[in-house]
């Protein structure tokens, strides 16, 4: 790999001039090592981008400095030129002159700007006599200081997501005022992904933002999946790789494609497979046209009987919405879906109708979507079957009984018992059940967002060979998944998306965890069987 | 037992043993209900038995509390989709005061005015049902204010006064004919207890119902009309709240505008203490039926004693936190299972 000269490797400046600089930071999560020996370093008013896929460290990296986890030892720490003893105390941050702003900004919309603005310092000072005028007055300052057209009187859930996300950002740069007034330390915002659900013009004004906030002198760590945006805002960037620093870097000498480089690990070849491997012409069994909702935008796509497609893209892009929107779970603005000739329009679609049209959906949230953990197993797989199977009156009868027992050893549902509460069972075969209850109606389109997710290696496999078996027997399967070995295990092909669109296609041999996620960092200019230069 | 399981006879014995004790505590949940009925009877019989160990003391206290399991039916229907119905006391007053001021002050045939009646209650779920799935209001904030609602128009119809002198037959229909020497009126009770049980553990729409009040989500996704299980549960509970107004009516052959209104917080006490025991963690019918029994043979036993009317507040109020709280434990078990 080819990095500008002298890039490579963190921490160049002199220690002293940094205003964060971390060495040899590891942290192991029982046997599995989550950060393996990081060191950089953050300059005074520098935008530092840190980037790296889901699973990289850098959450680990980013829980580290909010004293969340406790390093492993070894690693040291130096805030504002001054050693700092590791691990942080939780909440400790604060006192270090670091504040963080997370994806989901940490704001009650209920309340007004005002008490937002002043959340942390009631839960952390007690006040007895809290001066609203004085506040407020400071509030408006702030706000004119830094161009926001906000009233503090307002309640944040009148304001528009951008302003929400502006108003997280100058909220967590205020909470230092008082350590900056007090050391000589000028702060550090950590602004954890805090653009994927922004549109485009609005990530500049966030940008303006983070630039006028740099100016008065603070530094920021960006975290970001969309490179675009790390090279616009950031002066380096750091990118982690299996959790380790696979380069620092000054943003303005790299290009795109070097980063995508750094993130995935070695330089993809896309291979030039035959497109149109399988399945695609005349045969699709399941065709969906027009799919607008949520983030999703003019959505089309073809499936054929047996094919199992995946959909995938960065946190953001709108992947995991579509199998929501197809089964009614969340309202479609428009399109059509068309299971065997027969048309369903989505705009109308509820779970009712399109459970009737022979369409299943396995949500990812199984704790709270996917089943009742107080309920017994039972209880649980019978629900779609409680008329069918049972005939209506009296339901207790053995015929439920004998279809779970037939369903759990069919799935392997351990432990083979049938009374048991599913929130007893480990996840894996939580997820058995959750498949064995919808597979049982034999459906013709599986929806299936996240399915392996909190599910033990060993039950993996057997959610793969359910899903398997299930399009062999001719359902189509669509996949939402941020999973890429998953997706390369299971799909036929992998459509990938970026902002709300299906950009680009992988089909057969070409599908590999690498260039799944090459073609999500790249985004929408990564045009279907472009090489990378 | 074969000792080619691996295991050694001790530790098959010992898990053979904590299973029994396992069976043991579920059985005493299952039945505590039951048994601390039975105790409170036999202390009571020890204390006063030639007045309260009497089949006309049992009579009176299975008849005249027929209108109690029938509202407590009623509240567990919406109770177990997850909605409260705090407006059922006062259908149960209102439908007691339609058919009061129909069938005495206009002459309305006692047929009719049953029927009017009912119609109320059902009418009272359909607006419940309307606002709380309609406009997505917590059912807690809806019945409340509809409960007071109904209040004001029971003290409209009636200038707040008792109204009696309500046909003989609804009264004979009631209370007055018996059968053991209960009146007919337990027997109605008993027989809705059964029909609640049956749909409550024998039908598809017993079970959309409990998934609908576990997890709102889930039976969405299910594809259960949520919106609709938790609309008709109410239009029940409005229904049973009226007719346990009806039977109200027959049992004092009058109506008078406040006396209903005691019943909420009994008929509440009665659904979680129930859901204690029987199907330990559910709402269920037995419980309740048995729970309304189990508090009024407490009170019953206690007046005899000479402790006067302050003992029912007492009573009614300590078993509603006891029983939330016991059904907390319960549930906090569930959690740990899960």
């Amino acid at each position: 790999m080819s990095l500008p000269d002298g890039l490579a490797g963190g921490g160049r400046a002199s220690p002293g001039g940094l205003v964060l600089r971390i060495e040899n930071l590891s942290k192991h999560f029982g046997g599995a090592r989550a950060l393996d020996g990081v060191s950089f370093g953050v300059g005074p008013r520098e935008v530092h981008g840190l980037l790296g896929q889901n699973g990289s460290g850098k959450s680990t990296l980013i829980k580290v400095l909010a004293g969340f986890h406790e390093p492993d030892p070894g690693a040291r720490l130096w805030v504002g030129g001054t050693e700092v003893a590791l691990p942080i105390p939780p909440g400790g941050f604060r006192a270090l002159g670091i504040s963080f702003v997370h994806q989901h900004l940490g704001l009650i919309p209920s309340l007004t700007v005002l008490e937002n603005l002043l959340i942390s310092d009631f839960a952390t000072e007690d006040r007895w006599r809290i001066g609203w005028k004085a506040e407020g007055r400071r509030a408006r300052d702030l706000f004119v200081r830094y161009g926001l057209a906000i009233d503090p009187s307002e309640p944040v859930s009148r304001l528009s997501p951008v302003v929400r996300a502006l108003l997280a950002i100058v909220r967590a740069f205020d909470q230092l005022r008082e350590v900056r007034t007090a050391a000589g330390s000028q702060g550090l915002l950590v602004l954890d992904e805090p653009t994927p659900f922004l549109p485009a013009a609005d990530v500049r004004e966030l940008f303006r933002l983070v630039r006028e906030i740099v100016r008065d002198g603070a530094s920021v760590i960006f975290v970001s999946h969309d490179i675009d945006e790390v090279l616009e805002i950031t002066d380096r960037a750091t990118v982690l790789r299996d959790g380790r620093v696979a380069g620092t870097f000054e943003t303005r000498s790299v290009t795109k494609d070097d980063i995508v480089r750094m993130i995935v690990g070695r330089r993809v070849e896309l291979k030039r497979a035959p497109s149109a491997a399988r399945g695609r012409s005349g045969d699709a069994r399941v065709r969906v046209w027009g799919l607008d909702g949520g983030s999703v935008e003019g959505l089309s796509l073809d499936v054929a009987a047996g094919e199992i497609i995946g959909l995938t893209g960065l946190i953001g892009s709108g992947y995991d919405e579509v199998v929501y929107l197809l089964y009614g779970a969340t309202r479609a603005t428009a399109g059509v879906l068309e299971i065997e000739g027969e048309r369903h329009e989505l705009a109308p679609m509820t779970p009712t109708a399109a459970i009737g049209a022979g369409c299943v959906l396995v949500p990812g949230d199984r704790q709270n979507a996917g089943a009742v953990g107080t309920l017994s197993v039972l209880d649980n797989v019978s629900l779609p079957v409680l008329e069918t199977v049972a005939n209506g009156w009296s339901i207790r009868g053995s015929r439920l009984a004998a279809n779970a027992t037939v369903l759990a050893e069919r799935f392997d549902v351990r432990p083979r018992d049938p009374a048991l509460p599913i929130g007893a069972l480990s996840g894996g075969n939580q997820q058995k059940v959750v498949l064995a209850k919808w597979l049982q109606l034999k459906p013709r389109l599986i929806l299936l967002d996240e399915p392996t997710q909190g599910v033990d290696i060993g039950a993996r496999e057997q959610v793969f060979e359910a899903v398997r078996q299930a399009a062999r027997d001719g359902a189509c399967v669509l996949c939402a998944s941020s999973d890429f070995e998953q997706l390369e295990a299971i799909c036929d092909r992998v459509a990938i998306f970026s902002r709300g669109r299906a950009v680009s296609e992988l089909a057969g041999d070409e599908i590999t965890k690498s260039a799944i996620a090459e073609h999500c960092y790249k985004g929408a200019d990564s045009a279907r069987g472009e090489t990378v230069p | 037992m074969s000792a080619a399981s691996g295991s050694s006879p001790s530790t098959v014995e010992q898990a053979r043993k904590k299973a029994s004790r396992q069976n043991l505590v579920d059985r005493l949940e299952r039945y505590g209900l039951i048994i601390a009925w039975a105790v409170v009877i036999a202390i009571f019989g020890v204390l006063r038995p030639d007045t309260f160990l009497t089949w006309p003391n049992f009579a009176t206290i299975l008849g005249s509390q027929a209108v109690l399991v029938v509202a407590t039916l009623g509240l567990i229907i919406p109770l177990t989709a997850g909605d409260y119905d705090l407006s059922l006391a006062s259908v149960l007053t209102l439908s007691s005061m339609v058919i009061a001021v129909l069938n005495v002050n206009y002459g309305v045939p006692i047929g009719l005015s049953v029927l009017a009646a009912l119609c109320t209650g059902v009418l009272t779920g359909i607006v419940n049902g309307f606002f709380i799935t309609y406009f997505g209001i917590h059912s807690l904030i809806v019945t409340l204010g509809v409960g007071t609602f109904l209040h004001g128009i029971t003290l409209w119809i009636s200038d707040s006064m008792t109204i009696s002198g309500i046909s003989f037959d609804l009264v004979n229909a009631v209370i007055v004919w018996r059968f053991l020497g209960v009146p007919l009126e337990f027997y109605y009770a008993l027989t809705l207890c059964i029909i609640v049980w049956y749909v409550f553990s024998y039908t598809a729409l017993g079970r959309r119902l409990l998934f609908v009040g576990r997890n709102r989500e889930v039976a969405r996704l299910s594809g259960i009309r949520v919106d609709r299980v938790r609309w008709g549960s109410l239009i029940a509970s409005g229904f049973l709240g009226s007719l346990a107004g009806v039977l109200y009516a027959g049992t004092t052959g009058a109506a008078d505008p406040s006396s209903g209104m005691t019943y909420l917080l009994p008929a509440f006490a009665a659904s979680f203490l129930g859901a204690t025991g029987i199907n330990p963690g559910r709402f269920n019918p037995w419980g309740a039926t048995i729970a309304v029994y189990f508090l009024v043979t407490g009170i019953t036993g206690l007046s005899i004693l000479g402790i006067s009317t302050f003992v029912q507040d007492l009573f009614y109020g300590g078993a509603l936190v006891i029983a939330v709280t016991l059904s907390q434990i319960v549930r906090g078990r569930e959690e740990r299972l899960a």
